[in-house]
């Protein structure tokens, strides 16, 4: 379609030329075109797919525990009861504490990075935080254990608890493992990924938009939040979303710090238990078919929960779109 | 010109190099299933290569649900399992599949509490602690059974694994035949609905865990409690004994173990006075008539060998070897298999 504007340069070429030129590049466009569409298709398909394979594993346990599955909250093995609700519960509470930490600092970092770090800062400071999304979940895992939550046990969390002990949700027993230190440890693993995401869609603000606001009689800090923060709104909404993304499927080191007991409790010092790691957990030594298949139906959740937090935040992003073109306006 | 001609020669000469060694490949032996007994049973396997380089093995260390399921399906040409098949997996099976015991482990009782005191436990403190009714470590009955240690007056905080595994199969084995209340409230399997504690994913989780956490118990793997150095209990045995759990206590409980005809025993509660009674074997599960002769007839020559020559590098591996009754009846059964 882009390429709609040479026959405009075609015509003052002598008319024999055109005709032998033409076929040759109007096939490449066509194969080009359905290459990419065949390869964009397999995509979908490979989402379907995966979807159904699932539906498929999960449908005896679909059949037994009907929708029971998704609002029970005993997972028993032995007596083969199966309910999703405290999984659900753990995956979208850790995921929320995970985004809590990590969009403000994330943003906060991008920033600086773009905004205000002198510049010789800034490249050492992007390999750092790249860094981090290279280090094995596993090994943030064991770090998780032997060092974070120790730390987190001692000092932040009587803290914590000291000040909010009031509220239901820093209440209770310390553990060091606990529904928090899986949040803050998913916040860690999407830190980079928001930070990286963001500083692009920062660097892509025109420059033009900062000047205007400088020549406004802006300060530095009304420049970043109104002319680039504002104006990156949806880009950075977009950063979050990913962040989300990979929030909620994060497996490994969750595993090794949220406790894995499946329940719902106010307390976030209590231990909780992810769609994720249950799978981990459980897949490879499930000897019963219902077992499996309700291990398969936990699979399918997780797939069901990421595709409508993806729709959600999709719903947000277009009424945010409205009311950030509303304000442009004003 | 002649680098292509000489690529091409290289080519050549790869091709022929892989066709050759095709031609004289070793014969290749599938296996899949239990993680427990995989350093012994890649030990055994390396051991064998030097034995009969005629067959090579290749062992996928995916778990026992795993290895249930692909020889089941006839995947792998021998299965492992931390735990006896049960008799609607059985029932699926095309043939008559064979359970052959190997090596066996313990669970031992491992905690944290200042100053690391050595502490004895029995059933019914074990079974209290995690139905959740016993709390604190000052209880009674816990410093009834270990005189002359002070017990703080400590919350217990109780860590079981979090992932489905032969070691809390031995372990709730163990609860479910000493407490009846266990029995009925939780039962045994490889994952079970804990009436208490904080999950730790693997052995090296739950060791990580109680280290890192005062006032924790949990159960790992003899190896594991041995290799970071935990404190672990002596636990008070069928016979009334307290013993303390090491490979030979394992095998003794595996010498007075009540085991069928078809190997698919338990040797939790062992009634000997020596056996230490939180114990398990791991077995590996083959057809009894194999579908391809030539190949049968290497597997057979193997599993005689690791049930002979193969156990006796099991202690150096942190495993209790099976004891000399037992070997004897598993290689009469090996004998059956029919090709």
């Amino acid at each position: 379609m882009g390429i709609a504007t040479p026959p405009a340069v075609a015509t003052v070429e002598p008319h024999s030329a055109r005709r032998a030129m033409a076929p040759p590049s109007r096939f490449g466009d066509k194969a080009f075109e359905w290459l990419t569409l065949a390869m964009a298709l397999a995509v979908v398909v490979l989402v379907v797919l995966i979807g159904w394979q699932l539906w498929l594993g999960s449908s005896l346990a679909i059949k037994k525990f009907g929708f029971h599955f998704l609002t029970t909250s005993t997972w028993d093995p032995v007596a083969e009861q199966f309910g999703a609700l405290p999984f659900i519960y753990g995956t979208l509470v850790s995921s929320l504490i995970a985004l809590l930490i990590a969009v403000p600092l994330s943003i906060a970092t991008a920033a600086y990075l773009t905004e205000l770090a002198p510049l010789w800062i800034r490249q050492p400071l992007v390999s750092l935080i790249e860094m981090l999304a290279a280090i094995p979940s596993v090994i943030l895992g064991l770090w998780g254990i032997f060092v974070m939550i120790p730390w987190l046990r001692d000092y932040p969390f009587p803290f914590l608890k000291r000040l909010f002990g009031w509220t239901p949700f820093f209440s209770g027993p310390i553990y060091g493992t606990s529904m928090l230190a899986g949040g803050i440890i998913i916040a860690i693993m999407i830190l980079p990924i928001i930070t990286s995401v963001s500083r692009e869609i920062l660097r892509s603000v025109p420059n033009l938009q900062r000047e205007a606001a400088y020549a406004l009689g802006a300060t530095r800090w009304e420049a970043t939040r109104i002319a680039v923060l504002s104006y990156a709104k949806k880009g950075l909404f977009g950063a979050v979303i990913l962040g989300l993304g990979r929030a909620l499927g994060e497996t490994m080191a969750v595993t090794m710090v949220i406790g894995n007991t499946p329940q719902i409790a106010a307390s976030l010092f209590k231990p909780g238990y992810t769609l994720a790691s249950v799978l981990a957990n459980e897949f490879t030594e499930a000897t019963t078919d219902i077992y499996l298949q309700a291990l398969f139906e936990i699979g399918l959740v997780l797939f069901g929960t990421t595709i409508l937090a993806n729709l959600v935040a999709q719903l947000l992003l277009q009424t945010m779109g409205t009311t950030s073109t509303t304000r442009a306006v004003q | 010109m002649k680098s292509p001609r000489f690529s091409r020669k290289i080519l050549t000469i790869v091709l022929l190099a892989g066709v050759s060694a095709t031609a004289s490949a070793q014969m290749m032996i599938n296996g899949a299933g239990a993680t427990f007994p995989y350093p012994i049973y890649s030990k055994w396997f390396d051991e064998y290569a030097k034995v009969d380089p005629s067959v090579r093995f290749n062992y996928q260390s995916i778990g026992s649900g795993g290895g249930q399921k692909q020889i089941l399906a006839q995947t792998v040409d021998f299965g492992a399992s931390d735990g006896p098949m049960s008799d609607d997996n059985l029932a699926k099976a095309p043939g008559k599949l064979l359970h052959i015991p190997t090596v066996a482990g313990a669970d031992v009782v491992a905690y944290n509490l200042p100053g690391n005191p050595a502490l004895k436990f029995d059933a019914d403190t074990i079974a209290g602690i995690f139905l959740g009714q016993i709390k604190k470590w000052h209880d009674p009955k816990i410093a009834a059974l270990s005189p002359g240690v002070t017990l703080p007056d400590q919350e217990i905080v109780v860590v079981h694994r979090s992932d489905g595994s032969g070691t809390t199969y031995i372990w709730t084995d163990y609860l479910s035949k000493i407490s009846p209340e266990w029995k009925t409230k939780v039962g045994t399997n490889t994952s079970v609905n804990w009436p208490t504690g904080i999950g730790g994913k693997g052995n090296e989780g739950v060791a990580g865990q109680i280290k890192q956490t005062p006032g924790a118990v949990g159960y790992v793997e003899l190896i594991y409690a041995v290799q970071n150095k935990m404190p672990y209990a002596d636990v008070k045995n069928a016979a009334g004994e307290f013993v303390k759990p090491t490979l030979e206590s394992v095998t003794a409980a595996l010498a007075t173990a009540d085991i069928p005809d078809d190997f698919r025993f338990s040797m939790t509660n062992a009634p000997g006075k020596e056996a230490y009674p939180i114990a398990g074997a791991t077995w590996l599960l083959v057809y009894e008539q194999q579908k391809d002769a030539t190949k049968g007839k290497k597997l057979v020559e193997f599993l005689k060998w690791s049930a002979k020559d193969g156990e006796k590098m099991a202690e150096d591996l942190q495993y209790a070897p099976l004891p000399e009754s037992l070997q004897q009846r598993v290689l009469k059964r090996i004998d059956e298999i029919k090709m």
